[in-house]
């Protein structure tokens, strides 16, 4: 390939920006927060994620996406690096991309509730179901069917759901 | 020492026991007491796995000899792990675990609290991210100590029982050594005798809501700073290194 430039910068970028979390389809890596920087250098693309969780199984998944799909796009000369600060949040996690979540039927992490920090869950604010917007929810486990998330139950429409834990 | 060795030393320790008592967690798989119980302590076992892998991997990058993960996880012996002794201590039944999980998230806790300052921008790094995650551990384990302290007679006698057995094995975690003082010249490790301070007052605050006794500090088990280890760390890795062991370098 001849040499990189600023616009295939940016055209790497906005192709980056389209891969989808492996997880949650509905929303891509870079709604997610997980895209963080990508730099150019002696026609060599080096792409910086940053894990979720330190556990997080999909960060393999990450790099593998990111590789194959620049691949298909011709660009070969690909590094992932992981980086670790400063520290993931869902606070990156976009306005636009929590309403993803929500009409795919994972409560967004809500900002202002007690989950962070705190070691005794008492007085916690109840989770929005994402089917009815009940507010009459019971939380039924602080860990849910991934490292993301909770499992929540609604009172109201007597459905199960996953809450994405604020992290 | 070296400034070198005393980190490599000072981050296994941290691996080692995230390992250690992630491999314990995993073996609940399958086996825990009702379904939601069995994904949230699978989900723990994950997360330390996962702060381990951060760990192992920094130790060999320093090292600089190109040792991996897992060649750290796999390929070292018994006398060559820094795991705490409490975290090497078999799962017993459900309370055995939740007081062994409680009395280590805690540590962990206040210990990764405390190493967010650290002049090393890894460890530094590693606390920020891994604190979010004990802090739920530690919540969840909290939590069942209090249930089960504040449940039946049955449920309380067993998980007093539960602490009463471990109890020995708490002070070899705020045990230090050369690699303590060294590191903390540098401002890169962390005051183990505050940690111990904040441990002990979480410690107690749990215990007494729960309804609990807690048990005198008498006699303590130590070694992790030696690498010597209770007779159930061999146990363990006999099962968990039996692959690579028996099919050396095999790969998925």
């Amino acid at each position: 390939m001849e040499g990189l430039t600023q616009s295939s910068k940016d055209e790497i970028w906005k192709i980056l920006a389209e891969i989808p979390d492996p997880e949650i389809p509905v929303i891509t890596i870079e709604e997610l927060g997980v895209l963080r920087d990508l730099q150019i250098n002696n026609n060599k693309i080096i792409v910086t994620i940053t894990p979720t969780y330190t556990g997080c199984p999909a960060m393999k998944l990450f790099e593998d996406e990111i590789k194959n799909t620049l691949l298909q796009k011709g660009y070969s000369d690909v590094f992932v690096k992981l980086s670790y600060t400063p520290a993931w949040t869902t606070d990156w996690i976009t306005d636009e991309a929590k309403e993803k979540l929500k009409n795919f039927g994972i409560a967004p992490p809500v900002k202002g509730t007690e989950d962070k920090g705190l070691l005794f869950s008492l007085n916690k604010k109840n989770i929005p179901c994402p089917r009815c917007n009940s507010l009459n929810t019971t939380l039924k486990n602080q860990f849910g069917s991934t490292a993301c998330k909770a499992l929540y139950f609604c009172d109201d429409c007597l459905e199960p759901f996953d809450y994405f834990k604020c992290f | 020492m070296t400034k070198n060795e005393a980190l490599i030393n000072y981050s296994l320790r941290i691996g080692d026991t995230c390992l250690i008592l992630g491999q314990r967690m995993s073996e609940w798989c399958s086996n825990g007491p009702t379904l939601e119980e069995d994904i949230a302590m699978t989900n723990i076992s994950l997360d330390l796995i996962g702060q381990a892998r951060t760990m192992l991997t920094y130790a060999g990058e320093i090292e600089g000899k190109g040792r991996t993960e897992d060649d750290f996880a796999y390929k070292r012996n018994e006398r060559e792990y820094f795991n705490s002794l409490l975290s090497e201590r078999p799962n017993g039944h459900f309370g055995d675990t939740v007081a062994r999980n409680f009395l280590q998230s805690a540590y962990f806790y206040h210990f990764y609290n405390a190493l967010i300052s650290s002049k090393d921008n890894m460890l530094s790094a590693h606390a920020t991210k891994s604190i979010k995650e004990v802090t739920y551990h530690l919540r969840h384990s909290a939590e069942w100590v209090i249930r089960l302290g504040d449940g039946t007679s049955e449920s309380k006698e067993k998980i007093q029982n539960s602490f009463d057995e471990i109890w020995d094995f708490v002070g070899d975690l705020f045990e230090t050594n050369e690699v303590d003082r060294l590191l903390l010249n540098e401002g890169i490790s962390v005051d183990q005798t505050k940690i111990q301070q904040e441990w002990n007052s979480t410690v107690t605050e749990v215990l007494t809501k729960a309804g609990l006794t807690r048990p005198n500090d008498g006699y303590m088990q130590t070694g992790r700073l030696e690498a010597k280890h209770s007779e159930y760390l061999g146990h363990l890795l006999a099962e968990m290194q039996f692959l690579q062991r028996a099919y050396p370098d095999a790969k998925w």
